[in-house]
């Protein structure tokens, strides 16, 4: 009786944790990207008459009074589940979809607070926004360590000499 | 002291050139930032220590950036780019360089 007790329990170490661990991952983690969308998404909504673009010189209507360097980073990981998934698929190649909404979050998560930032600090609009991905040290893709990344949004924020210039874009 | 990642300063003339300047900083993650970022894993989304220390070493860096750049008797720095480089386990390298300017 005691020898079967302890499969029991060496079998629940070995797949029941695992297992537990995948499908808390799996249901917060998906909890997680849902309200971080619907965050980004109204967030976008109240920026959308402030002018921000990548252009690399000024339009010609913006009469600069002053300017400044703004920037937005965030860093993110993958849930356990989807590094596994992911994990899974890079056996057989092709598209790995778990991680396409966890970059295209941080990149639009790391615009917005270079805007808010911008918005913040009393400027009237940004160009020449650049955007940056970087690998934090230590991540790896096999579901055991820091799958970190980290997304960089910077641009030059002006602030205008007259109103004017915005009308065309509010 | 004027900063952008543009050719000039908008609005203004670039008057004299220095050269190029730049600012690092080289940081190892907390022990402690390192086991809530561990935990923080099994659920994905956003690891704040590290966003924090990130930004954190990246003003350094800019700070750096501008100190060299205020010895040499400029007022702004055009062009300013990032950079990141992991050069071991667990720590990273943040950089940034640009111009330094007078500008009028």
């Amino acid at each position: 009786m005691d020898s079967s007790l302890l499969q029991y329990m060496e079998l629940f170490l070995n797949f029941g944790l695992p297992i537990f661990l995948l499908l808390l991952a799996y249901f917060v983690g998906s909890m997680l990207e849902r309200s971080h969308f619907r965050s980004i998404r109204k967030r976008e909504n109240e920026n959308v008459g402030f002018p921000v673009v990548s252009f690399n010189t000024m339009p010609d209507d913006w009469n600069a009074a002053s300017s400044g360097l703004v920037s937005g980073s965030v860093v993110v990981s993958l849930d356990y589940f989807k590094r596994v998934i992911a994990g899974l698929r890079a056996l057989v190649g092709g598209r790995i979809k778990t991680y396409e909404p966890l970059l295209d979050r941080a990149r639009r998560e790391a615009l917005l607070r270079m805007t808010e930032a911008a918005r913040r600090e009393g400027y009237d609009a940004v160009f020449n926004v650049r955007l940056e991905t970087s690998r934090l040290a230590n991540s790896g893709g096999d579901g055991q360590h820091t799958a970190g990344v980290e997304m960089l949004a910077y641009g030059t924020a002006v602030k205008f000499a007259s109103r004017f210039a915005q009308s065309r874009w509010t | 002291m004027e900063i952008s990642n543009t050719e000039s300063i908008p609005g203004k003339q670039i008057v004299e050139f220095y050269g190029v300047v730049s600012g690092n900083t080289v940081r190892a993650k907390h022990i402690g930032r390192d086991i809530m970022a561990g935990l923080k894993n099994v659920v994905g989304g956003e690891l704040k220590g590290y966003t924090e220390l990130l930004q954190d070493s990246r003003n350094e860096a800019m700070d750096r950036m501008i100190q060299q750049a205020a010895s040499m008797g400029a007022n702004a720095v055009v062009n300013v780019r990032f950079a990141t480089s992991s050069i071991a386990q667990g720590a990273a390298e943040l950089f940034a360089y640009g111009t330094a300017v007078k500008v009028a």
